[in-house]
This record gives C-alpha cells, structure tokens and sequence, in this order.
C-alpha cells in the first residue's frame, strides 16, 4: 500500500499548496477579511484596484476606514457605479460600512481599493504587504495576493 | 405629427440645455435617435504616435470607438479586452475592424502613454488624445458624456459614458454595445457590422 500513501501525501501536499497559495485570510475582533488581492497594474498606467470579502461576526457594525500600502502613492475606496451608459466613480470618504452580521464583499466592477500613483510594478503571484484600519476592529497587517491585469475575479473558489 | 414632432425637438433641446449630452438617446432602438439627432461624425485627433489622425482614413472599414482614459481600473481594460477576444474568436473577417480608444483625459493621457496603454491590448486598436477641445469637439459628435472628479488626494478621476460605438463601413453609426453586455452579444455585433 506504499504507491498509494504515497500519492495521498502528494494529494495533501499539492492541495495544502494550493489553498495556501490561491485563499489566505485574516482576523481582528469580530472581523474575518478574506483573500485580500489586488490585481497588477496595465502598461502605461500606474493604478491598480484592490479586493476583499470581509465579514462581520459580531453584533455591531464596523467601519473599514483606510487602507495603507507602500507601494502606491495614495489609496482610497471606491465605490464604481453605472448611472445609465455613464460609469461613475464615488469615492467613499467615511470609509465603507461593514454591518453586523454581514458579508461585505470589494470586487471588480463595484467596491474597491484604488491604489494611485504606484511606486512599483506589481508582479503576478507576488504578495504585497499592507494595513487596514477599522473604526472599532482597528488595524491589521495583510498581505494582498497580485494576480494578472485583466482578471475579473479572485482565485478564491478554485 | 408636427405636434409630436416639436414636443421631440423641445425635449431634445431641453436635454442638450440642461447637461450638455444626448445619451439618453442610446438606448432608442435604430441607429438614428428621432429628431435628427445622429451619433457619430468625423474624428480628428492625434494618435499614439503622434500622428495626426481622421477617421476619414478607415473609409471602407467598419470600426469601433469608445471613450475612455487609462486610470480607469476596470471598465476601459474590460472593454478592449472583450473586443480582443471577440475579434480573435471571429477570425480572419475581423482582421481589419479596428478600435479608436479616445481619452477624456487628454492632460494625462499623452500619445506615449496612450502607446504603452494600448499594448496591453490584443485588438487593432488607436489610441487618440488632443487639446481638450478636440477631445471635446470628438465626444460632442458621439453624445459622450465625461467630467473630472477631483478626489481627497487633491487627483482625479473621470465619470464618463461607457459605450462602444459601432460605425459600419460607410461611416455610419451602426449601433451600440453596452457595458453590461456579454462575449456572445460582442461577437454578434461585431459581425453584423460587418456585414453591414
């Protein structure tokens, strides 16, 4: 029965791997942030946007204030809208509610970080560290996983 | 009918008065939008290599124009994505059928930024800039609407419309391809252009 120990140890390794490569998360207070990622910047610009789910297992509401990172200039929240054929682009100066109870979730198209003026080129597969200030939770360190421009979702469910 | 007709042109004019752009107009169905209101015209801007461009230079070509600018994270990447990967999936017929990307934001989006950005794409695709009144005077012949959002950072970004306008090879405005819509409706529609 060797073979097959063998490959069962190989099955756990690669998946352990592979989880721990493609989903990675975080807890402070009654926060849970998910598979914080960011996706890298196209040619000829030098901005990028940021993604998370983050949750809220306690019974008030949180407030997701700022996110601080070395890499880029300024950040900010944003909130992407579509008002008719027109996108709009809100930036959410108070920060983003996180109610209690809830699963917020920053993704392409809708909520994200916006990361400005980037001081390096963020490389695929690379993690980039980070910080994130909650109203109540307070701060935690992340690290935010850089998958290819273009992608439009997280690797989260592979 | 006459009553009709100016009740049109009165909203149209209302319309244009208070904001400036026809957009609204978009979502009629038939190329034209009643009351004479056309979309699409002539472009004359500069291209990525500095070069002056018209648009009188892809006579006998369908393209495709969208307006745009490159510190858009998500909405202008996705657009000429998609039109890579429907081109791609149409083949040889496509081989011509090229995408004019105009900036809003000329003050940023110089011709060398504009070369580097439209690398990124796969599609025959040109990017254009211009003094801001060129830029303007182009969006005007689309009903493109855009403006500066200045943001806490003492920078900006820009609201803009978001739709890829489709002309035939006649030069004429053949329709639109909205943001929300999927790879099967760009394939589609960028056939029956070019069969137009």
């Amino acid at each position: 029965m060797r073979p097959l120990n063998l490959l069962l140890f190989f099955a756990l390794f690669i998946f352990g791997l592979n989880s721990a490569a493609t989903a990675h998360e975080y807890k402070v207070g009654d926060l849970e942030i998910v598979h914080p990622w960011a996706r890298a910047q196209l040619k000829g610009s030098d901005v990028a946007d940021g993604f998370m789910k983050i949750i809220n297992h306690g019974s008030t509401p949180d407030r997701l204030l700022a996110v601080t990172v070395d890499f880029a200039k300024t950040t900010q929240i944003h909130d992407m809208k579509m008002d008719g054929t027109t996108m709009q682009m809100i930036e959410l100066k108070d920060g983003l509610e996180i109610p209690a109870g809830a699963t917020v979730e920053l993704k392409p198209k809708a909520t994200h970080v916006m990361f400005m003026g980037l001081k390096e080129e963020l490389a695929p597969d690379e993690m980039v560290p980070g910080e994130l200030t909650f109203e109540k939770a307070g701060k935690i360190k992340v690290e935010f996983m850089i998958q290819p421009a273009g992608t439009d979702h997280s690797m989260d469910n592979m | 009918m006459v009553v009709r007709r100016l009740l049109t042109i009165l909203i149209a004019a209302a319309v244009i008065a208070a904001t400036g752009l026809g957009y609204l107009y978009l979502n009629r169905p038939g190329p034209d939008a009643p009351g004479g209101i056309a979309i699409g015209g002539p472009i004359h801007l500069t291209d990525q290599d500095g070069r002056k461009f018209d648009s009188a230079s892809l006579a006998g070509k369908p393209y495709a124009v969208f307006f745009g600018y490159t510190h858009c994270p998500d909405v202008c990447p996705t657009t000429l994505s998609d039109i890579a990967q429907a081109t791609a999936e149409i083949g040889d017929k496509a081989k011509d059928f090229t995408t004019l990307f105009v900036t809003v934001d000329p003050e940023r989006d110089t011709a060398a930024v504009l070369k580097e950005y439209m690398s990124n794409f796969t599609t025959k695709a040109i990017g254009l800039t211009g003094t801001p009144d060129e830029v303007a005077a182009a969006a005007k012949e689309f009903r493109v609407y855009y403006k500066k959002v200045p943001t806490s950072d003492g920078g900006y970004s820009m609201d803009h419309t978001a739709v890829l306008y489709l002309i035939d090879r006649h030069g004429e405005f053949h329709g639109i391809i909205s943001y929300a819509e999927d790879h099967d409706a760009y394939v589609r529609k960028i056939k029956e252009v070019l069969a137009d």
